[in-house]
């Protein structure tokens, strides 16, 4: 245990020990008074963290003997999760003051869950990778419950609760057989006990079990209950935070699982992945059909974008691992944009969450309809948005390894999805008239969600260098 | 049969017994009861494996706090058991099958059961000699020394808990009358008290 472990772990701990210090001065200082204050102060050390990580070093570092490990995958995960959560800390504000909704625990569970998600994503071990789970879960659990006078939220946050449960229960028990087969909860350990690509049915049964809890918390079908009753209940910071920055951790988990443990033998994951995959898409595309609230719109919109990104992991490559992080880091960015907007949903100050309250936007709020019009055919992956891009990387990953039949799903899923995306932008320009939204958007709320609508169609240019970093963090994964 | 073979038979059939008759014991307070038997019992089995710490731990923490907390809950809660049960018996028919395929798939995952070649020596391999350091102390060169990160991120898990009931259940509320010792002991009689004379026929105006 020296130093240089210490060191290599430096950012989880400066954000262990800043969640401790926000929550001293919470206690002692003000109360809920405070939360204002804390949010921007969290938000900033998000900031900052993550320009400690994107400028730091470059080499691959293992520490605590390889408990974690400090390689250019964690760095692309954990820079995605601290910009997400930074976004969405601070473009909650505005809602959770309207809400009357400030308990200064609020920010300090965020910047708690996002330790949870940096130590996840650099998990080399069993045991650390179940650690960080739980840490991030459990935070989630109460921030889906935060809103603790409605029963919405509290049913939110108790199915949240029991399901997650059930499923860190699937994954422990999959971690046992793991175990049991391979001595060792290390994921080199496990690496190193596979050979000649042929997992023995103890272990496969364990990974199938460690699968399932994954894929529970990444929300892909059949491990998708929970979602859109989660999403629709939480206070919307909480959707917002829940749909963007937990959802590139346990991707980026489930890839460092499947490549650094059982990179020996793809040939009996992938055909899970891509079951997960098709049934994600497929589901997540019908399943928004029906619905007119848009929290529970955009959950099945992102069960269908989890199914594309487990696409890429599907193929077991390492152009499969760059095309499904470049998939996250633009889903994210996009649904920032998205829910930068529903935040600011309201109508005379009443909270609205109805795509029929969407009815002629383009006639009050211009600029905002612009920007959701192209954020909406991004998400649905119009051509030449940078959303058609990611779906394009990841299918072409799936054709490299020759899965053209997922490929050919995941267009399919894609047409079936667009409709819903379409129709909220047929309501915006050619529905009905109505009574309108309020138009006093926040400042960083607009800012966010211009910046999010202008990021998909600059992006096309160049995607801002994000495919080569992600290039990067995919050959430290896969060797 | 040797005495140890004995004392195995002894606490496995005990464990196994007690454990059935915490599922079907009518009364929830004799389950607990049963539940403490079938710890104590496991214990007997951790000792005879060489585990004398987590025997310890076993009595300290499951006997000692949990199967207490328990009792206490069972006792202090007016929990209807008989409708919990019937309630039960309506999803047996359901339930058993549901066990009864994991049942029949876990037999075929164990006749199939293999462990990888170098698994022992993997596990050995974190564990310090165990002819050195008993093993209190080598648990905690485990948990203290290799994987102490692990153990400060669940403390971490632990404060997010109390965090999240703190958060989820204690209401500030204003307008109650708090005791405030320091005040009670600066009050001065002559302050906190007025003496007036009570003319006879008149009272107080």
């Amino acid at each position: 245990m020296t130093s240089v472990d210490l060191t290599i772990a430096l950012p989880e701990i400066l954000l262990a020990i800043y969640a401790m210090a926000a929550l001293l001065f919470g206690v002692w200082f003000g109360k809920d008074r405070s939360t204002g204050l804390l949010i921007w102060v969290t938000a900033a050390v998000f900031i900052l963290l993550a320009a400690l990580i994107a400028l730091g070093t470059v080499e691959t570092r293992p520490a605590f003997g390889g408990l974690m490990v400090d390689d250019a995958f964690a760095r692309f995960a954990r820079v995605a999760i601290l910009l997400s959560g930074a976004a969405v800390l601070l473009m909650g504000q505005d809602y959770m003051q309207r809400q009357n909704l400030m308990p200064f625990e609020y920010p300090v569970l965020i910047a708690l869950a996002t330790v949870g998600m940096m130590v996840m994503v650099s998990a080399g071990d069993l045991i650390t990778l179940y650690m960080g789970l739980e840490l991030q879960s459990l935070a989630l659990y109460v921030l889906a419950a935060i809103r603790r006078d409605s029963l919405r939220s509290t049913e939110a946050g108790l199915k949240y609760f029991m399901l997650g449960a059930l499923a860190s229960g699937l994954l422990l028990y999959g971690a046992s057989l793991v175990y049991g087969y391979a001595g060792t909860t290390r994921f080199d350990g496990i690496a190193s006990t596979i050979q000649d690509g042929q997992l023995s049915v103890g272990v496969l049964m364990g990974l199938a079990f460690l699968l399932a809890g994954l894929a529970f918390k990444v929300s892909a079908v059949p491990f998708h209950m929970w979602t859109p009753d989660v999403y629709e209940g939480a206070p919307t910071p909480v959707t917002a935070f829940f749909s963007t920055a937990p959802k590139v951790a346990a991707m980026a988990l489930l890839a460092r699982l499947l490549h650094d443990g059982f990179g020996g033998a793809p040939g009996d994951w992938t055909q899970i992945l891509a079951f997960l995959a098709v049934a994600s898409m497929f589901v997540g595309a019908i399943g928004a059909i029906s619905q007119r609230n848009i929290k529970r719109l955009m959950a099945y919109s992102s069960i269908s974008h989890m199914g594309f990104a487990l696409v890429g992991l599907a193929a077991g490559t390492a152009a499969g691992v760059q095309a499904t992080l470049l998939y996250l880091a633009i889903y994210v960015t996009m649904n920032i944009g998205v829910f930068a907007f529903i935040l600011s949903m309201r109508r005379e100050g009443r909270v609205v969450t109805q795509i029929d309250d969407l009815h002629m936007l383009s006639k009050t709020q211009p600029t905002a309809a612009l920007a959701l019009l192209i954020l909406m055919f991004s998400l649905a992956g119009v051509p030449p948005l940078v959303g058609f891009w990611a779906k394009f990387s990841v299918l072409t990953a799936a054709v490299g390894s020759g899965l053209v039949w997922l490929a050919v799903a995941g267009v399919i899923a894609s047409v079936i999805g667009a409709f819903y995306y379409l129709r909220i932008v047929y309501y915006m320009y050619f529905g009905e008239e109505g009574q309108p939204l309020d138009t006093d958007i926040s400042t960083i709320q607009r800012g966010l969600l211009i910046a999010s609508a202008a990021a998909m169609l600059l992006g096309v240019i160049n995607l801002f260098g994000v495919d080569g970093a992600a290039a990067v963090a995919a050959q430290a994964l896969v060797r | 049969m040797s005495i140890a073979d004995f004392a195995f038979y002894l606490f496995a059939f005990v464990v196994v017994t007690s454990g059935l008759l915490v599922v079907v014991a009518r009364n929830p307070v004799h389950s607990v009861l049963w539940l403490i038997l079938a710890f104590l019992s496991s214990a007997g089995l951790f000792v005879m494996l060489g585990a004398e710490f987590l025997a310890m731990l076993l009595i300290i923490v499951y006997v000692g706090a949990v199967a207490v907390l328990f009792l206490f809950v069972v006792m202090m809660l007016d929990i209807d058991f008989a409708a919990l049960k019937a309630e039960m018996a309506r999803y047996f028919p359901l339930a058993s099958l549901v066990g009864l395929v994991i049942l029949m798939q876990l037999a075929l995952l164990y006749g199939s059961w293999v462990q990888a070649e170098g698994a022992m020596g993997l596990r050995q391999a974190v564990t310090p000699d165990m002819a050195q350091v008993e093993n209190t102390r080598a648990l905690g060169l485990i948990l203290y020394d290799q994987y102490f990160i692990l153990f400060q991120l669940s403390g971490l898990i632990l404060l997010v808990a109390m965090i999240g009931a703190i958060v989820l259940t204690m209401r500030h509320r204003v307008n109650v009358k708090r005791q405030d010792v320091l005040q009670q002991m600066w009050r001065d009689p002559a302050k906190a008290m007025e003496l007036k004379d009570v003319k006879p026929g008149q009272g107080l105006n």
